[in-house]
């Protein structure tokens, strides 16, 4: 069987640069001034907060909305942009056919009542009796759902009706990655024909925070570009964020008149074991993989500024200079924060936009890695996905004239 | 490739070669499968922690003297490391080598537990006007809990198990609730098909039985709460039957191109012949009314299989009052009259529900039922619902000739995934 063409025929984003795509890529050609960052409220932790949404445009039932947590709202607003954006909302027949993966964390814990038990016991004999007496009034039987990784599925499938199937990956960026790999995998071979494919953040939490900051994965001095955190040790700043993408056969899209922002034309993962070097590797293994054409070549970086891996990955990026490719690299990250399971789908529909307006973005801050794109036209993007400590994945990207 | 080797649709034939399984009943199918048939009950009062004041007191616990203090990441990954390893023995695979396929692992939430969040707190110092959470975060900044992070890492249990048993590729961790079990064997299945990998080794864990956990199931009326008589507490398909018993336990097998397996001489143990999913729109906690999403999953696998009747359904089961009546008439919607002739239990009346391992711990089950001939009971059914009238095998198993098995997972958050398992004799008829 001949593989099938995957074309992306909707993006849904929803970060702290705004929502949709025009304002995603007039944030991205723009420049730095843009960015929305709060080094207050959790200081000394950046992080990237969404500016006013109203949910009620893509979740209408306020009953609905009072089911789920922040970062179920924001995926299943995200995942409705998508669907809208794509032709597919509200129509029963198409959405009964769509294949739902989503890549998800889980949902917040309830701080203050976490807070109130911590505060009130003293050892940890007493933890189970607090737990036992104060959980059951205290917590709220939605709380749980709203926490469950597979909820956000379940919320899209509610309030938008797409139900051919659906799964939950999860695994940090692994997820993301794993998501959009499945779904291609699974269109090219015809065991689909379209996917609603994407994750959500909310990085408005200190219970996530506490979570990333055990392992020492956060950034906790004044904001500074991924590229730029090396010299303190690196660390992510988390960013809120919603990005989803319709991925769909060509034939399945042409049937029903649509046109593409762009083909994705392979997605490759690997799960090395990061001994020193070995990212890098994977990585250039992975590319090769992939049929890139040599000349100037833009890279969607997904570097979340997480030391080692930021600079092996950088290592594979500027090696790819040597070997006839002149490299443009953008690092979403810089702008949006880092969003983990949804950064990868992120960088992918960034891709997309930037493929469909046949221009790249501009330099993400003032740094010393990114350069702008010198082609002459912008005919294919690199989206690169490195885990903060697992995952490794490319995705190729193709300008559909 | 031969065409011995490919199902009706044309695609290669997917053979089980290897499984592991541990439950409340024990480590291993040996003890499972003696437990089962026997009809003995693995529920029990919980002894883990003091259960006072808790509306549940009871759960099928998996005991472990390796996992100690008790986390549901330690004692997840010790008992999905001890199911992919006797499915790996069994396969013949266990060869130090490295397994040549990729992992799709369904695994639990990783989740602050109280002894962490204790912990943190006590070593933390007070943030002036900040909240319980600065104070930690003040702990975690001292680098000193760096070993917590595992259990808050959503791809630790699959990186473990990448790390031990050598998986290629990116490991896929996932979760589809209580139908996460079968959507890992699903995954596995898909990729065989698409030709990507001879093998592949799928599974799914769960170790959740803790005071949180059962006060979240309580909130949401779904627990069984006959504490008295832990054993009778879990009866699908009764009258009486209030909640499902919340248990532990892990599922793994092997899958394998049939070609390859013939080829390299391993043992088939059944085939998977069919998959069906279908995801509900209607409620977080409830089917569509009219069943619609269950139903879509149970047709999609039996078409997948290209079956319009099998000899035996592993029900999902349950005991809740909502799910035993939504499957018996998604059943009934399905197989029609059939259903009269068709042996229906639920393992899960002695094991209680493995939620996110259920669907994998019952596909190894519903493939030793096809192996053995005995239909596994559903015990503690003296009550009959007269609304639910199936043949459920009543409290003890029963000797037949099984060549086909419907094996149904359904979750909250309506994730539905049903499994077709056959003999190899059926798939090549």
């Amino acid at each position: 069987m001949n593989a099938r063409d995957v074309w992306i025929t909707g993006v849904g984003l929803l970060t702290s640069l705004g929502e949709g795509g025009e304002a995603h890529v007039s944030a991205l050609q723009a420049n730095a001034g843009t960015l929305h960052i709060d080094e207050m409220t959790y200081a000394p932790y950046p992080i990237y907060p969404l500016g006013d949404v109203d949910f009620g445009k893509q979740i209408p039932k306020k009953s609905d909305q009072r089911q789920m947590e922040l970062w179920q709202r924001v995926g299943v607003y995200a995942s409705g942009l998508a669907l809208a954006d794509s032709g597919l909302a509200h129509d029963p027949v198409l959405l009964s056919k769509t294949n739902l993966i989503v890549a998800a964390g889980s949902g917040g814990r309830d701080t203050a009542v976490d807070s109130r038990i911590l505060d009130t016991m003293s050892s940890t004999t007493e933890t189970e009796l607090l737990a036992k007496e104060i959980l059951p009034t205290a917590l709220r039987p939605t709380l749980f759902l709203a926490q469950l990784s597979n909820l956000l599925a379940g919320n899209i499938s509610i309030v938008h009706n797409v139900t051919a199937s659906s799964r939950t990956f999860m695994g940090e960026e692994m997820a993301g990655l794993a998501a959009i790999e499945n779904a291609h995998r699974r269109i090219t071979s015809g065991q689909g024909d379209i996917f609603l494919v994407g994750g959500a953040l909310n990085a408005n939490r200190e219970d996530l925070l506490l979570g990333y900051e055990l392992g020492k994965n956060l950034w906790a001095h004044p904001y500074k570009g991924v590229w730029s955190r090396k010299e303190k040790g690196g660390g992510f700043i988390p960013g809120s964020a919603g990005a989803f993408l319709v991925l769909e056969a060509r034939e399945h899209a042409e049937a029903r008149g649509r046109k593409p922002y762009a083909r994705l034309c392979d997605v490759v993962t690997d799960c090395c074991r990061r001994k020193p070097g070995e990212a890098t590797r994977a990585l250039g293994s992975l590319f090769d993989t992939l049929d890139v054409p040599e000349g100037p070549l833009a890279v969607m970086s997904g570097a979340s500024g997480v030391e080692p891996i930021a600079s092996e990955e950088l290592e594979f990026l500027q090696g790819l200079d040597e070997r006839g490719y002149q490299v443009a690299i953008h690092a979403h990250g810089s702008q949006i924060g880092h969003t983990v399971e949804a950064h990868f789908p992120a960088g992918v529909g960034l891709a997309a936009l930037a493929l469909a307006n046949g221009r790249f973005f501009a330099p993400s801050d003032e740094n010393w890695v990114e350069t702008e794109f010198e082609g002459d036209s912008l005919s294919r993007v690199l989206v690169t996905g490195a885990g903060h400590w697992r995952g490794e994945g490319l995705a190729l990207l193709e300008r559909v004239e | 490739m031969g065409l011995q080797y490919l199902d009706k649709k044309g695609r290669p034939l997917v053979a089980v070669t290897g499984m592991g399984v541990v439950t409340s009943l024990g480590r291993g199918k040996a003890v499972n499968w003696q437990g089962l048939t026997s009809g003995s009950s693995g529920i029990r009062h919980i002894t883990r922690f003091p259960t006072d004041g808790l509306r549940t007191t009871i759960a099928g616990t998996v005991e472990s003297a390796a996992s100690q203090p008790y986390s549901a990441y330690e004692l997840a990954s010790e008992i999905a490391e001890d199911a992919i390893a006797e499915a790996l023995v069994q396969a013949g695979l266990d060869t130090g080598e490295g397994f040549d396929g990729p992992l799709f692992i369904a695994t639990p939430p990783s989740e602050f537990e109280w002894p962490l969040l204790s912990e943190l707190y006590r070593n933390g110092s007070p943030v002036e006007g900040g909240t319980a959470y600065a104070r930690m975060l003040a702990a975690a900044r001292t680098g000193k809990f760096e070993g917590m992070a595992r259990h808050l890492e959503f791809a630790s249990i699959a990186s473990r198990l990448q790390d031990r048993f050598g998986t290629k590729g990116e490991p896929i961790s996932l979760c589809t609730a209580c139908a996460s079990g079968a959507t890992a064997i699903q995954m596995g299945v898909e990729a065989i098909r698409r030709g990507e990998t001879q093998m592949a080794l799928c599974g799914a864990t769960d170790a959740t039985v803790h005071p949180e956990g059962l006060v979240r199931f309580s909130l949401l009326s779904a627990l069984s709460t006959k504490n008295d008589t832990p054993e009778k507490a879990s009866k699908p398909f009764s009258r009486n039957r209030d909640g499902f018993v919340i248990a532990e336990g892990a599922g793994a097998v092997v899958v394998e191109s049939l070609a390859s397996a013939e080829a390299r001489g391993a043992a088939v143990l059944g085939i998977v012949l069919g998959c069906g999913e279908k995801a509900d729109d209607y409620h977080r906690t409830r089917s569509k009314p009219d069943g619609s999403a269950i139903i879509g999953a149970i047709r999609g696998a039996m078409v997948d299989a290209g079956l319009e009747t099998v000899d035996y359904v592993n029900a999902h089961g349950t005991s809740t009052p909502e799910n035993d009546k939504m499957e018996y008439f998604s059943l009934r919607a399905v197989l029609g009259n059939t259903l009269d002739r068709t042996p229906v239990s639920s393992n899960k009346s002695m094991v209680g529900h493995t939620l996110i391992a259920a669907g994998a711990v019952e596909a190894v089950f519903s493939l030793l039922t096809l192996a053995n001939g005995i239909l596994p009971p559903t015990v503690n059914y003296d009550d009959p619902d007269p609304e639910l009238p199936l043949d459920v095998v009543p409290n003890t198993s029963r000797a037949a000739e099984v060549n086909s098995v419907l094996s149904n997972s359904f979750g909250f958050g309506g994730q539905n995934a049903c499994l077709v398992f056959s003999s190899l004799k059926e798939a090549v008829s």
